[in-house]
């Protein structure tokens, strides 16, 4: 069956420059996505992994066109959006959606939880009755009651607005949406509603997500495939079950085992902790990213940078010494 | 073989609001013994900072009530005054924080500010930054010597979290209440101070009491676990007991709501409806109207908690009853 590509990115890129030095004369690049390449289809969920500093967010910001890419191209569903007409741009801005992490902070504490939802469809030109009709479509999709239209949002918890925030990005009937860290400031039994119903509605509108996470249990529970980023590169990528048991990169493997399991009796499996900070995106060398805290590090990984091998059928690895079951 | 340390006895407290009271702990009871971990889990809101807090007499003061008593090796530190409070804190009882760099003068270098807790102890200017480079290598600092220099804004979070860490340990407290030691660090940092932790209990047989809202952390670590719901500890006793036959309704469904398995295996546990705010001491369970198993006692009459097994108490009416 031929899917269709719904994001395809093509050797990406962000550098964010440095100055340095009194006359800010020296610059400097600090790499916070380098050289990605992916494609996600359609109905399909894609988690991105990665600690902080990772570029993980840089590069959701750089497909929504909210930074402006170094370089790469990013095509979404068919149209490359660098050189996308106005049109062409008002059409994506409508088919993209986005949910941050924070819901407090992306609401406008002064709106009514009405207005901000009908905010994108004004801007879009929906008219204001059909507008405030499908606000209260897209509230009922994230089972929330009328109610809560009149609410303004410090009266509203933490799983509420979340549940607000998806359904405004619902409002223009996306395609794709991009969920950055989607759970991460909720409680446990709030995280689950909220995955429940992401699940939910993949299901009915078959839509696309790339969810951005550090947390690996989600990520695992929600994703059909995960990439794993490390210091802006992409450094694995497969299908999830392959990636939750068969990873292959070093690093991969560091973060499996750093996380904890939810089983005391576990508690003394064998761990291969990482050691160290993850490094900085400014003093990087030439070779692999994850050189400095690798423990099968040789000479070649210090010089070279690996290239994108791939070990089983979709699943592929950027390291020169993967690792054996 | 284990000796008691530190026991929580009908510690309640309760805030004055506008409208009357707001039961922020009720009737919490716990024992933590002396080189053991002991997790509160909870979700937010729950009240187990705030039994932290009350624990080494932090809580904001003015308007709250405590009833109960908090003995620390014999003693009601309730009763304790000012000076010998002052004592207890950091030398017998220490405490770490969510984020360090609230912890940490930003104007001095670490170094500086563990000494400064060291030279407390009369020992002359050398000897005190010795064994500030020597608490930095116990928490695996990198590069100790000169890290010690560092100002905290210089450091990383998990660096930072290691210099707490160290802090407390300069006065080598029996037990060490950490309010969410790793919350704000990433998963492999959060594997070095859990190992860390680990190796200060094996080698200091301090006692923890952690605090925590991760299920996953007090797998890794808690030898007990006490869990806390609206104030209330509806369960606590083993770990490993707890972990595979949770008996509150409370603790099976967020166990379950726990995201451990793939979507293909089915959707996650939720649990209906939210904490009710507690204003006022109704009778009745406080997680009733949640509850999937609610009778009419549940909303009637408070639970008292049960004993289930060795050291396993649970607060529900619903257990302990068939069996006996």
């Amino acid at each position: 069956m031929e899917e269709k590509v719904m994001i395809k990115l093509d050797g990406l890129k962000k550098y964010f420059s440095i100055s340095k030095g009194l006359l800010k004369k020296s610059t400097t690049f600090a790499k916070a996505v380098d050289d990605i390449s992916l494609t996600i289809n359609e109905g399909e969920i894609v988690g991105l992994v990665g600690e902080s500093g990772s570029g993980k967010t840089t590069l959701a910001r750089v497909i929504l066109n909210l930074t402006k890419k170094t370089e790469g191209t990013v095509i979404i569903d068919g149209i490359d959006v660098s050189k996308a007409s106005g049109e062409e741009m008002k059409k994506l801005r409508s088919e993209v959606a986005v949910v941050f992490q924070d819901p407090a902070a992306n609401l406008n504490p002064r709106q009514t939880v009405e207005s901000s939802i009908m905010r994108p469809m004004i801007i879009h030109g929906v008219p204001k009755e059909e507008a405030r009709q499908k606000a209260k479509g897209v509230l009922e999709m994230v089972k929330m009651d009328q109610r809560y239209l009149d609410s303004y949002p410090h009266q509203l918890s933490g799983g509420q607005l979340q549940r607000i925030a998806i359904a405004r990005a619902l409002a223009l009937n996306p395609r794709i949406m991009i969920l950055d860290e989607p759970t991460s400031a909720l409680d446990v039994s709030v995280q689950a509603q909220i995955l429940n119903l992401l699940l939910d509605l993949q299901e009915q509108l078959n839509l696309t997500y790339l969810v951005i996470t550090h947390d690996l249990n989600v990520i695992k529970y929600i994703s059909d495939r995960i990439a794993v980023m490390y210091l802006g590169r992409l450094v694995e990528f497969g299908p999830t079950s392959e990636i939750a048991n068969n990873a292959k990169h070093p690093y991969t493997r560091g973060l499996l085992d750093a996380a904890p399991v939810l089983d005391p009796n576990m508690r003394n499996r064998k761990k291969e902790l990482m050691t160290g900070d993850p490094g900085s995106l400014i003093k990087i060398g030439p070779g692999c990213r994850f050189c400095d805290r690798c423990r099968y590090v040789t000479e070649e990984c210090r010089t070279t940078m690996p290239e994108d091998t791939v070990v089983a059928p979709g699943h592929q690895v950027a390291c020169f010494h993967p690792l054996e079951d | 073989m284990s000796e008691e340390l530190l026991r929580l006895e009908n510690l309640s407290i309760d805030y004055k609001v506008k409208d009357g009271y707001l039961s922020a702990v009720n009737d919490v009871n716990c024992v933590v013994n002396k080189g053991e971990v002991f997790a509160i889990v909870g979700e937010s809101g729950c009240g187990k900072s705030t039994v932290a807090h009350s624990i080494m007499n932090l809580l904001p003061g003015g308007n709250e009530e405590i009833s109960g008593k908090i003995i620390f090796k014999g003693k009601d530190l309730r009763e304790c005054t000012r000076q010998e409070m002052e004592a207890i804190r950091g030398k017998e009882i220490g405490m770490i924080f969510q984020n360090p760099l609230d912890s940490l003068n930003p104007v001095y270098k670490v170094g500086d500010q563990m000494a400064e807790a060291i030279l407390l102890d009369k020992v002359d200017k050398q000897e005190a930054w010795n064994r500030v480079i020597k608490l930095f290598k116990d928490v695996k600092m990198p590069d100790a010597e000169e890290r010690v220099n560092s100002f905290p804004h210089e450091l990383s979070g998990g660096m930072r979290q290691r210099v707490m860490i160290a802090m407390m340990l300069s006065r080598n407290p029996e037990l060490l209440i950490a309010d969410e030691p790793t919350t704000a660090l990433d998963v492999t940092i959060e594997a070095q101070i859990l190992q860390i932790m680990k190796e200060l209990k094996d080698k200091f047989n301090t006692a923890i009491m952690l605090i925590t809202h991760n299920f996953g952390l007090v797998a890794e670590i808690a030898d007990k676990i006490g869990i806390m719901y609206a104030g209330e500890m509806i369960e606590s006793g083993d770990v490993f007991e707890i972990f595979a036959h949770p008996t509150h309704p409370y603790t099976q469904l967020l166990m379950q709501a726990l995201p451990s398995k793939t979507k293909a295996e089915g959707r996650l546990k939720t649990i209906d409806g939210s904490v009710p705010r507690i204003t006022e001491k109704k009778p009745g369970c406080r997680f009733a109207n949640r509850c999937p198993y609610a009778k009419e006692i549940c909303f009637n009459e408070n639970p008292e908690a049960v004993f289930v097994g060795e050291g396993h108490y649970c607060r529900c009416h619903m257990v302990g009853k068939e069996e006996k």
